[in-house]
């Protein structure tokens, strides 16, 4: 198992350099584009320019450049333009909006999701089937940016239903909070619950039709017990990939789009706005911050994985 | 024969919605099952003989199906009775041992408890303890070594005739009357086709457990057998003893599957013996026998469906489908020497 997570953490550390390998260089052919400049500020002046340049390394080899931005980074000196603040401070700052969304909003997907998955495969074919699948392909369907601006404007401006957006802080009020999260949640989970039900639905028809599945009921167990114990748990492992990866990717750049909607003060709407002002430094902080989640999530699901299946488990110690 | 026989079919027909219409896999098979016996069920793929074994359990139930006639296990009718009273029955008076031990196992629980969940589905109270104590039991009794140590492992530990004898074990977990035992050995290798051979072989005389064996392997069957079935097409062409279906077999397809067995006795054929032709389709049998298009001997009669009888009066409980006469069938089952099916003229 020592090895196992040593192998992985191996693995996160090339993905993390090759994302900001990536990134570094998607900055260096943007054209018409004088980091310095940008640096400096707004009305700044030549000189300003030239020691920025200097600071920065501009002027140097593209991988002389690269290790400068990385010394940065590792050194929590990386700094967005204007106003002058450190990027990791931003982050931080933005990571409880971000987390709050994404997990209440992987909460709400998985369980609306799986719940779906499953009265779809235990009545397939039904019309109680029918309609969860129209709901399903519709919520797939439906684009975020559509969404969004529907539910704020029908349950929040006509029903007021919802506070208007914004973020609370859970410890500073639950409650606030709580409100301020609904819609943001069910826009980022819409999606999945799809998705999941539709995954999960057809895994379970898949599983069903296995013999070990006659062979629970052959046991003569109850069709509840064979459903979750038997159909249920073996179609959830499938489920676990597609967690991990939606999951990581949530965090890391799904939350973008749903964040600037609802003014969720989060990393992904700091990631837009600093997108919109081509700010090398933050989105590099903050593609590094997503990858690392994606990349640790994905660590983890390997981990549960060996879990739900003893024939992973066997594989990984065997090697 | 004993009187009562313990478990009982009667007239059994199981048809199935299909987009081609209903298609018919049993069509109206009838026997009895005394206790402490084995019976053979033969046929090829698609002759029923799996869906008959896997009704007896109500695992065909569903809306694509219609199950019509009876099935009483010591006079309980189960054609009729509700899915709660089935699933009491099954595992618990009726085991049932399936063809791939491969994937017969659910891979992610460990196989000691598959086994404790058959008990704990019928007996509420079976501790902890006590449900893998007679894990450990079940196991020595079906000669699995190092029972205490395996019995934790997972299905995929196991080798393939190691997961039968598993399988075979979880089977007798509940001590039931009947086991039927859905092509055991198909999935296994010669050698270990044996021993699970015996070992049901074994089950069946220290326990008295009576037991069903579905089959499409007469070697199979002349190893544990006391009574076979030949089934074709969905239904019942010849019934008899064992002797009496090896030494003395009446309908032509009995033949035929004779004929093709290789015997290490006998000179060796240029060719082995086939039965010309393919099963027909379920959705579109011929009238009259079903055996007919791939039978050599077909005549005018063969064109009604004959009724399953004993046409000697020296062995009543020898039972065939087939118009030709006693005297007839003794003349032409002899080919090279030996019983077969001779080739159709071309």
């Amino acid at each position: 198992m020592a090895r196992f997570i040593v192998r992985r953490l191996a693995g996160m550390a090339i993905v993390l350099f090759a994302v900001s390998v990536i990134v570094f260089l998607v900055f260096n052919v943007i054209p018409n584009y004088n980091p310095a400049e940008a640096l400096a500020g707004k009305n700044a002046t030549p000189t300003l320019v030239k020691n920025t340049e200097e600071e920065w390394g501009f002027d140097k080899s593209l991988p002389t450049q690269y290790v400068t931005m990385m010394k940065k980074v590792f050194n929590g000196e990386l700094t967005q333009y204007s106003p002058r603040i450190p990027v990791d401070e931003r982050i931080a700052e933005g990571i409880p909006a971000t987390l709050s969304l994404s997990i209440g909003a992987a909460v709400i997907w998985l369980f609306f999701g799986l719940l779906l998955g499953y009265i779809g495969a235990v009545r397939a074919g039904g019309a109680l089937d029918k309609f969860i699948t129209g709901f399903a392909v519709a919520g797939i369907s439906i684009p975020v940016f559509l969404l969004a601006p529907v539910l704020i404007y029908f349950l929040t401006y006509k029903l007021e239903i919802f506070p208007s957006s914004g973020y609370v802080g859970l410890t500073e009020e639950p409650w606030e909070w709580f409100t301020h999260l609904i819609l943001p949640w069910f826009t980022v989970a819409i999606l999945s619950i799809g998705f999941y039900s539709r995954v999960l639905r057809s895994n379970m028809l898949d599983v069903m039709n296995e013999d070990y599945v006659r062979t629970a009921r052959a046991k003569g167990l109850s069709e509840r017990k064979v459903m979750t114990r038997h159909v249920l748990r073996n179609s959830l492992i499938p489920i676990v990939t597609l967690f991990g990866l939606d999951f990581g990717a949530t965090v890391a750049g799904t939350a973008i789009l749903t964040e600037s909607f609802f003014n969720v003060e989060g990393v992904g709407l700091y990631a837009a706005e600093s997108i919109g002002k081509l700010e090398l430094p933050p989105i590099m902080g903050v593609t590094l911050y997503g990858a690392f989640f994606v990349v640790l999530v994905n660590a983890l699901v390997d981990i549960a994985y060996a879990y739900l299946d003893p024939r992973v488990r066997l594989g990984a110690s065997a090697q | 024969m004993s009187a009562e026989p313990i478990l009982s079919v009667n007239d059994l027909r199981v048809g199935f919605a299909t987009e081609g219409g209903l298609l018919q896999a049993v069509d109206g098979v009838s026997f009895e099952l005394q206790s402490g016996e084995v019976l053979a069920i033969v046929g090829e793929s698609g002759s029923g003989k799996s869906v008959t074994a896997q009704t007896i359990m109500g695992l065909t139930r569903s809306k694509n199906s219609r199950i019509e006639g009876s099935v009483t296990l010591e006079g309980e009718e189960l054609v009729e009775a509700s899915d709660a009273t089935l699933r009491r029955l099954r595992g618990d008076r009726i085991a049932m041992v399936f063809q791939d031990p491969m994937t017969s196992f659910n891979p992610v629980y460990r196989i000691g408890r598959q086994i404790a969940e058959a008990m704990r589905a019928h007996r509420g109270d079976v501790s902890k303890q006590a449900g893998r104590a007679r894990a450990i039991e079940l196991f020595e009794a079906v000669g699995i070594p190092e029972a205490e140590r395996r019995i934790d492992d997972y299905p995929h530990e196991f080798s393939g005739g190691m997961r039968q004898r598993a399988m075979i074990a979880m089977a007798l977990a509940l001590e039931p009357e009947v086991l039927i035992a859905d092509e055991p050995t198909t999935a296994l290798d010669v050698t270990i086709q044996a021993q699970i051979l015996r070992l049901l072989g074994n089950l069946n005389r220290e326990r008295g457990l009576a037991t069903i064996l579905i089959t499409h392997d007469l070697g199979v069957v002349a190893e544990v057998a006391d009574r076979v079935l030949v089934m074709y097409a969905g239904k019942v062409v010849e019934e008899g003893t064992l002797d009496e279906l090896f030494y003395d077999p009446q309908h032509p397809y009995t033949w035929g599957l004779m004929g093709s067995l290789t015997r290490l006795d006998r000179p060796r054929p240029k060719r082995l013996p086939q039965i010309s032709g393919a099963p027909p389709s379920l959705l579109d049998l011929p009238q009259g026998c079903s055996f007919r298009p791939r039978c050599p001997h077909e005549f005018a009669e063969c064109s009604r469906v004959p009724g399953l009888e004993a046409r000697q009066d020296e062995a009543p409980g020898h039972r065939d489908r087939c118009w030709l006469s006693a005297e007839q069938k003794r003349a032409k089952r002899e080919v090279e020497g030996r019983i077969g099916l001779e080739a159709p003229a071309p």
